[in-house]
């Protein structure tokens, strides 16, 4: 079954920086909302400046009831950098849902986030309803505002930071076997680095636990038309991201 | 809406609903953007460039955005010719849309095997795509040497008895010179330009952002260099011309009309506006209204010097 995509102009309702070059954006687009699914994403239009292209921004949150969309995202170039000098008020036309998200079937779920890739998860974890638990990692404490935001949705936290700062020093998956290991969770759920999702991936694969990656390519209709977001996947075809994606298991890909 | 006969149009034997058509390699199939317009009410979807065999297209980053543009190497990714007879062209032909397929070849026998293998219910017309600037074999080669793009035109012509349209490169000397040796040999319409060749450099790494190094540039920015090779082609040929080429706007449609564009072809925009080609369609009906001209092809080449 596959829901229609729309184009719409959203008014922003709130719009506020969270972290170092990151921001949270509401934006109300009640019929995309409604037919949103954890993993899924928008491409937003960013009118201010010369850009041409869309920017296809991962969903941390769809609220059907209230009609909205929280995009939170990071500043990394010339779009993200003229979204984030919108203010509450203005419009940015929204492009979804977009792709293909997680399956949502797990009954003991761990999700895994490395940086940005924590995100999108947030709509996931709302998903299960209290039964996941997250793994979380990033550069320092100053930009793990992410156990706030999962404090509610979760029953445990597990953080790490390449610096140490907070959590447990070291990378995100770091921690994943040891995790594994207690043998409690039966799917486990990873954004961030490819090369964070690959570990990630086959740290799963040897504890014999099903793996979804949610992938980034860039990306100009987010709808498999023009093709750029290709990717081989293991048995030699190839897939969209946009649209096979951007939630694949984990053996499909890596 | 009551249907009305402003927009409708003839174009090389085709009877279209619109002189809006949209453009290989932006609009997929049509299928991925039945959401967003009525397929129908376009004048045709000139679907993914198709080979004899699947292409896995190129590796690496396969687009960037420039001012006003984009740079793309995708390299003919395609599920090639039986797939598209077999799988494909049976899936979309619900939405009643004119298919014109965009071919392309490595030698001049491959054209032909194509156009007669896409000689069959359901396809409107070919296109035959001698300007691919991303690909290693074949493509741009045909593009370029008028006696080649002659060559391949005929080869075509021979295989088929659906309309053949020859998708000019902007990257030559003389456009004309390859107009009119299309025309020659028998081409049924001509459509231009494809992209320009491009390229970008990322200046942290020092290396070349695109996978393929070069691309072909697309968008707005191209717009004049195309509305400018329409119109010096539109005036040496007499078969219809296609005009495409950064069309973003319904006024943009209009400018390729008046140059000599018997129809345009919308691109880069799609991935903007995915319901653009309707909207452009629309705002052309509205000028023609507003003006009190009964039929599109009274503003085609009305350009006044």
């Amino acid at each position: 079954m596959t829901l229609p995509k729309l184009a719409m102009d959203g008014k922003i309702l709130e719009h506020c920086c969270i972290g170092p070059q990151m921001y949270r954006l509401l934006v109300h687009c009640p019929a995309i909302a409604r037919q949103s699914r954890p993993g899924q994403f928008v491409q937003v239009r960013v009118e201010r400046g010369q850009l041409l292209l869309r920017r296809p921004i991962s969903l941390a949150d769809a609220d059907a009831a209230a009609g909205t969309l929280t995009l939170i995202y990071r500043v990394v170039g010339k779009g993200t950098a003229a979204m984030a000098g919108l203010q509450p008020g203005d419009t940015i036309n929204c492009l979804g849902p977009l792709g293909h998200g997680f399956s949502c079937t797990a009954e003991k779920p761990l999700l895994v986030g490395g940086g940005m890739g924590i995100a999108p998860l947030l709509f996931l974890a709302k998903a299960f309803a209290g039964r996941a638990s997250i793994l979380m990692g990033g550069r320092s404490a100053e930009e793990m505002f992410w156990p706030g935001l999962y404090d509610k949705l979760v029953q445990d936290i597990f953080i790490t930071t390449d610096d140490g700062s907070m959590g447990t020093k070291g990378f995100t998956v770091t921690l994943l076997p040891q995790l594994l290991q207690k043998g409690t969770f039966d799917q486990v759920f990873v954004c961030g680095p490819e090369i964070m999702m690959r570990c990630a991936a086959r740290i799963a694969s040897e504890a014999g636990i099903a793996c979804e990656v949610s992938l980034e390519k860039r990306m100009a209709c987010g709808l498999g038309a023009c093709l750029s977001c290709s990717i081989d996947t293991t048995d030699g075809q190839r897939k969209k991201v946009c649209k096979d994606g951007p939630v694949f298991p984990a053996q499909e890909v890596f | 809406m009551e249907k009305n006969t402003r927009l409708a149009t003839k174009l090389a034997g085709i009877a279209m609903a619109s002189p809006v058509m949209t453009a290989s390699g932006t609009f997929g199939f049509g299928e991925e953007f039945a959401d967003f317009l009525d397929l129908s009410a376009l004048g045709a979807v000139v679907v993914k460039g198709t080979t004899l065999k699947p292409r896995r297209g190129n590796d690496g980053v396969r687009i960037t955005e420039t001012p006003a543009g984009m740079l793309n190497c995708i390299g003919l990714e395609n599920p090639g010719a039986d797939a598209f007879l077999q799988e494909i062209l049976p899936r979309i032909e619900k939405y009643h849309m004119n298919v014109i397929v965009n071919i392309s070849g490595s030698t001049v026998e491959e054209y032909g095997q194509l156009a007669a293998m896409l000689d069959v219910p359901g396809v409107a017309a070919i296109e035959l795509n001698v300007s691919c600037p991303n690909v290693k074999e074949g493509g741009i080669i045909f593009g370029t040497d008028p006696k080649a793009a002659a060559a391949v035109t005929a080869e075509a012509k021979r295989h088929t008895k659906k309309p053949v349209i020859l998708k000019l490169s902007p990257n030559v000397t003389d456009i004309v010179q390859m107009a009119k040796a299309a025309e020659a040999a028998g081409a049924d319409a001509i459509s231009l330009i494809n992209t320009l060749l491009g390229m970008a450099i990322d200046i942290r790494s020092q290396r070349p952002v695109l996978g393929n190094i070069t691309g072909g540039l697309s968008g707005p920015c191209i717009k004049p260099v195309a509305l400018r090779m329409v119109w010096q082609t539109a005036q040496a040929v007499q078969v219809p011309v296609i005009g495409m080429g950064g069309i973003a706007s319904a006024e943009d449609a209009i400018e390729f009309l008046l140059a000599g564009a018997s129809a345009v072809s919308i691109g880069t925009a799609n991935f903007v506006d995915p319901g653009i080609a309707e909207k452009i369609s629309t705002g052309i009906d509205t000028y023609l209204r507003e003006r009190g001209i009964r039929n599109v092809a009274e503003i085609v080449g009305a350009l006044k010097l």
